[in-house]
């Protein structure tokens, strides 16, 4: 079903170019001693494809999240991003590679000022950061780059503010933004809208559907409401293991889903 | 343009003019061992600010630079004297070694943080110590090495505190450089949350060997420096009470200010040698000191001042 997905030496056709696959997972497993908080997940996730996770707490998908990412290597299993296999790659090395993140507690540099934190978003794939006595100061090329996620994100105003002294949807506005301003091929949302106000919700859901279409999302989210509005696939965990996938619609509808998010799947596991 | 790098660079252009004012007129008034005593407080006033890079900027506390500095120390009067060598050989091999110590250091120290951070750096200078104290053949054990004395054209007490005065200004005026460059930035990102800066494609290690490498060849000029002006070294110019008391001072002038040092630096050597004049309990009135700091002022005198400036700018 997915082979080896190699890199094309020429530009491939759009139409190719949409179903390549971005992310391929192979039977991977993340163990913490006996515990085993993902268990064999394999998924293939495509070009442009907008993905959730979803299960119950515990269900292992932070922790799968964290294995995609590079935070913690996978047990036994392959992770594939862009044909490269980055199992044992640890996570700056993805991130130059093209991966980026939001963390679903909200990790940002709190003493530094919005455009610092996006500066050094934008710097992490760049040589720039073992500038030793150039200027701090970014270039236009860079500023231009910062302004367009900023305004993305709602928080141009914001620039100049110290993180710790924004309010909590504009910190996790924030964390998108920095997750953008790197370009990144693929683009991992841990729970976007945990802990917002319904008003807020919002600000997220429009951010999230007027990203770029040709960047991959995959986000873990609790609210099927969103989950519906957002995604094309939705892929199931629960106690860490696979449980069902489908589009939207036919999973909010799927018995087993609804049993688990419901607390009746207990003989399942 | 030149406008514009003024006001970016404000707060250290002003604090050079200031110590360079204050320092600069001391030979003009002072006696000949009130000079020795500024040009102290220059030497740690470096040795304090190479600590502040990594402990205000990079939220790491080394206690391990008193090693680096007392390393160069070593070198320079084992040079010079033992193998009779030219003083700027010796200053430059002092500084190399102190740099290449402080690599090795940064190698092991650059992947912890914390309170590991904080007992890797101490066990690492207690090694330092241990090998000044023992090697007898080389470092001269517990009595040191005796040096001989400075050149000529630098015995002038004033000559040599203009100098000492040249290089720690032009040094304080690289190392703001780099707190405020790109580099600089991803230290303080790294204080602020290290897990980020990986997510975000940085190897955080490869900064902290990189920012240790480099307070340690600043440290290395000062005890370069150290060695010139005291002319003897013992284990007691490497032990932990040397990084202790360039930590201290860093905090007494205020941790992430970089200037603060100077005024750390001289609150304690002044403190030392008058206080002492009086009681040989003067670790005492420095404890106090400390404390009263710790309680009233935590930022330290600089980081005060600078909160009174700040809070005046927005009412």
């Amino acid at each position: 079903m997915h082979g080896e997905a190699t890199r094309l030496p020429t530009a491939p056709k759009k139409r190719d170019k949409v179903s390549d696959p971005v992310l391929i997972l192979d039977n991977v497993v993340v163990a913490f001693g006996a515990l085993k908080a993902v268990k064999d997940i394999s998924l293939t996730v495509k070009s442009g494809e907008r993905r959730a996770i979803i299960g119950p707490n515990g269900a292992g998908k932070t922790t799968l999240f964290n294995a995609i990412t590079g935070v913690h290597m996978p047990t036994s299993g392959r992770v594939t991003f862009n044909g490269v296999d980055v199992s044992r790659k640890s996570a700056h090395v993805r991130t130059r590679l093209g991966m980026s993140r939001t963390f679903q507690i909200t990790n940002l540099f709190p003493t530094l000022t919005v455009s610092q934190n996006m500066q050094l978003a934008l710097m992490g794939t760049s040589s720039r950061k073992f500038s030793l006595l150039g200027s701090a100061e970014p270039t236009d090329d860079d500023q231009e780059r910062i302004d367009d996620a900023l305004g993305l994100s709602k928080l141009r105003e914001r620039a100049g503010a110290e993180v710790r002294d924004l309010s909590y949807g504009e910190q996790r506005q924030l964390e998108m933004a920095m997750a953008l301003v790197s370009k990144p091929k693929l683009l991992l949302l841990d729970e976007p809208a945990a802990g917002l106000s319904p008003a807020e919700r919002v600000i997220v859901t429009d951010i999230v559907q007027s990203l770029p279409r040709d960047l991959t999302v995959i986000l873990i989210e609790h609210d099927m409401d969103l989950v519906l509005k957002l995604v094309d696939w939705v892929t199931c965990l629960n106690n860490g293991e696979f449980l069902a996938e489908g589009s939207p619609d036919s999973i909010s509808k799927d018995q087993k889903v609804q049993d688990v998010y419901l607390g009746k799947a207990r003989d399942h596991a | 343009m030149l406008v514009d790098s003024f006001a970016k660079n404000r707060p250290a252009i002003i604090a050079i003019a200031i110590v360079l004012l204050v320092f600069g007129i001391v030979p003009m008034f002072g006696s000949n061992y009130q000079i020795s005593i500024a040009t102290e407080i220059l030497i740690f006033a470096l040795l304090a600010m190479s600590i502040d890079v990594l402990a205000g900027f990079a939220g790491r506390t080394s206690l391990g630079h008193g090693a680096i500095f007392g390393a160069s120390t070593y070198v320079v009067v084992y040079w010079t004297s033992v193998v009779g060598g030219s003083p700027i050989v010796a200053v430059a091999l002092g500084i190399l070694a102190a740099t290449l110590v402080a690599a090795v250091f940064g190698m092991l120290a650059s992947r912890v943080s914390g309170v590991y951070f904080l007992l890797l750096t101490l066990a690492l200078g207690m090694i330092v110590w241990g090998v000044a104290l023992r090697w007898t053949s080389v470092s001269g054990g517990e009595n040191g090495l005796r040096g001989v004395g400075r050149p000529e054209w630098l015995n002038d007490p004033t000559v040599f505190f203009y100098i000492c005065l040249g290089i720690v200004l032009t040094l304080s005026a690289v190392i703001w450089r780099l707190v405020q460059s790109p580099f600089g930035l991803t230290l303080r990102g790294i204080r602020d949350s290290e897990s980020r800066m990986s997510s975000l494609g940085y190897g955080c290690a490869t900064h902290m060997f990189i920012a240790f490498t480099t307070t340690g060849f600043f440290a290395g000029v000062a005890g370069a420096l150290y060695a010139l002006f005291n002319n003897f070294v013992s284990p007691s110019t490497v032990q932990l009470s040397q990084s202790v008391e360039g930590l201290l001072m860093a905090i007494l002038g205020g941790i992430g200010t970089l200037f603060g040092a100077f005024i750390g630096a001289a609150a304690i050597i002044l403190l030392e040698n008058f206080v002492s004049q009086y009681t040989a309990r003067w670790p005492m009135v420095l404890g106090f000191m400390f404390i009263a700091t710790m309680i009233f002022a935590p930022e330290g005198v600089l980081g005060a001042i600078r909160r009174i400036f700040r809070v005046g700018k927005k009412s």
